[in-house]
């Protein structure tokens, strides 16, 4: 494939505005099925969690699961949306094996949730208004693998194999209206939305909301307008951004590309088009076509869904708190600067010291090691901080420096070791032998007693001073009545004062 | 949403038949897209008579029987065996269905 030629991207943006426009995938978290009480589970043995439905074999007939459609009205509820009177579903046809029915259950002209508005936090704090045009209720499909080939990708594959755990599974599908003013945020806000859309379904508990599992989607819709022109450009669409970082990267890439044709005269073609992580470039897909005609017409299997209002006020009622409330308690609650959380938000990893703290975990600590190491080792290895290490084991981390028994230095390989899989921190600690001498316990603890006493001593080491540590060995050897190292006790003190910040 | 496609509702011609069976994945002879244009035509025409007793003030109908909300509820039930499930599989791979390759080349 030919490399795309890109414009530089602040030059795009003197002669562009780009318009933009997202479908979010959620994946329901039910116990079964949207239609079929096949267990709601993939990645194991293919072929295993599937109905006759599942198969679309003759005779079989889908049933609604009161679940996913109380999931889905939550949701709607939390987008702000309006939920439908009276809402029904629609086959969207069309004639691909990952849906082995020829069509896809899915929601056209009545949808469940309509008309919402989503806010979106920018990094200087700046707000955006995102606004909602449906949240309908549909099916996931199977999923594909094509062997062979020169790519191991779709085109040139010799043929396909197909799992049909996934089809089925309940999905929502989140379709935002046009954005525009988004400028050169473009890229920000997308990551910003899709976040935001995450932080919702997590607070809600409707889904496992994992994007390297799939269980979140993004499909990005962009297109440019000329500068002065009042028109809308011809928009692509692109699929497979499966992080937070690549939902920024897309767009912008993206937003490049398309410049770099534009001004050469060309056209951009209505296309679908695959994010590629590892090279972080877009290619061609399908073309829209005649693929896209989906011919919907109502589903005669099923019948309509009327919610009725006791049912929305209900669950209105037992939605968690939205999330700008939500944003400013947690600030509150953790004693944040503006700067320390806004580090956080930008990170995406708001639910992440949420739940380190929940574990156990002191707030500046699970900041300082999401958005400090964690999110250092995860720009390395190209991937979100949430996929190398779970709260639960950031948080047992934090505790076993907060007791003395690692140091800050021990604890970052003793985080590596988690990362690389080889089990919670005090399995690594064990099998790798990590663990501080035992004098070292007591002497950390003298060292923070003293440390609080001279709070601006770390400060004038890190400035070069470090004859500054003098008074703190002092004092701790005072503390511990001779009995410490006082090499030892320096080498600490110096230590800490290297790796805080 | 495409806007290009040649629709029903202009009348069955034999572009919209033709466009049909590419839907479709029917393989159609010019012959028999002639004979179905005519035929489509004539069953269209017959259904659009109950246009002339429906008014305005008359719903659309989706489905004939008055009910709504007919729910299960989320409780996991039988699966389909692998061996059951791979039954009909034309081919497979043991635990997967296996279908021809589905787009050509790199475009």
């Amino acid at each position: 494939m030919a490399k795309a030629e890109l414009m530089d991207f602040d030059k795009a943006l003197e002669l562009f505005e780009p318009v933009l426009g997202f479908e979010v995938h959620v994946e329901l978290n039910t116990k079964t099925k949207m239609f079929s009480d096949a267990p709601n589970f993939f990645g194991g043995e293919p072929n295993t969690n599937i109905t006759p439905l599942d198969l679309g074999l003759p005779g079989s007939l889908p049933v609604v699961n009161e679940q996913a459609v109380r999931y889905s009205i939550s949701l709607g509820l939390a987008l702000g949306c309006s939920i439908a009177e009276s809402s029904r579903f629609a086959r969207k046809n069309y004639y691909y094996p990952d849906t082995p029915k020829n069509y896809q259950i899915s929601q056209f002209d009545e949808p469940i949730a309509y008309d919402g508005n989503v806010e979106v936090e920018l990094a200087d704090g700046r707000k955006f208004q995102i606004s909602i045009e449906r949240a309908h209720m549909e099916e996931d499909a199977g999923k594909l693998t094509h062997i062979g080939g020169s790519t191991g990708r779709i085109q040139g594959a010799d043929y396909s194999l197909v799992d049909y755990n996934r089809a089925g599974v309940p999905l929502v599908e989140i379709v935002t209206n046009m954005i525009f003013g988004a400028e050169k945020d473009a890229p920000e806000l997308a990551k910003a939305y899709v976040s935001a859309i995450r932080d919702i379904v997590v607070s809600l508990g409707i889904s496992d909301a994992k994007m390297e599992r799939g269980n979140l989607r993004c499909d990005a819709n962009i297109s440019l307008s000329p500068r002065g022109s009042g028109k809308l450009g011809t928009r692509t669409e692109t699929k497979n951004v499966n992080s937070l970082r690549s939902v920024e990267r897309a767009i912008r890439y993206e937003i490049q590309r398309q410049a770099a044709i534009l001004a050469k005269g060309g056209t951009i073609l209505q296309e679908t088009r695959h994010w590629h992580e590892d090279t972080g470039v877009t290619s061609a897909g399908r073309p829209k076509s005649d693929a896209d005609d989906y011919r919907y017409f109502p589903e005669p299997d099923l019948l309509p869904v009327v919610p009725g209002a006791e049912l929305i006020e209900q669950l209105r009622l037992a939605l968690p708190e939205a999330p700008a409330i939500r944003r400013r308690r947690l600030k509150e609650a953790w004693s944040f600067t503006d700067l320390e959380f806004q580090d956080v938000l930008n990170s995406g990893l708001l639910v992440e010291v949420e739940e380190t703290v929940a574990a156990g975990a002191s707030a500046q600590s699970a900041r300082k090691w999401w958005t400090g190491e964690i999110a250092r080792l995860a720009n390395i290895a190209g991937v979100d901080a949430s996929t190398l290490v779970s709260p639960l084991h950031v948080s047992e981390l934090i505790a076993l420096i907060e007791s003395g028994d690692l140091t800050d230095r021990l604890a970052r390989q003793v985080l590596e070791g988690v990362v690389a899989g080889e089990g919670a921190p005090h399995e690594v600690v064990d099998a790798r032998g990590l663990k501080v001498v035992s004098d070292d316990g007591a002497l950390i603890a003298a060292i923070d007693e003293a440390l609080a006493a001279q709070p601006d001593v770390l400060a004038k080491i890190r400035d070069g001073k470090v004859q500054a540590a003098g008074a703190v060995i002092g004092a701790v050897m005072k503390a511990m009545r001779g009995s410490a190292d006082a090499a030892r006790v320096r080498e600490l003190v110096l230590e800490r004062a290297a790796v805080t910040e | 949403m495409s806007e290009s496609h040649p629709e029903p509702a202009d009348g069955i011609t034999a572009d919209v038949v033709r466009h049909l069976a590419g839907l479709s994945r029917i393989a159609l002879s010019d012959d028999e897209i002639g004979k179905l244009t005519g035929e489509l035509g004539a069953i269209l025409e017959n259904v659009a008579k109950v246009n002339e007793v429906a008014t305005p003030d008359v719903p659309a109908t989706s489905h004939p029987i008055p009910l709504t909300n007919v729910y299960r509820p989320d409780v996991p039930g039988e699966t389909l065996t692998l061996e059951q499930a791979l039954a009909g599989a034309p081919e497979h791979d043991g635990s997967r269905f296996k279908v021809s390759a589905i787009l050509g080349e790199e475009q």
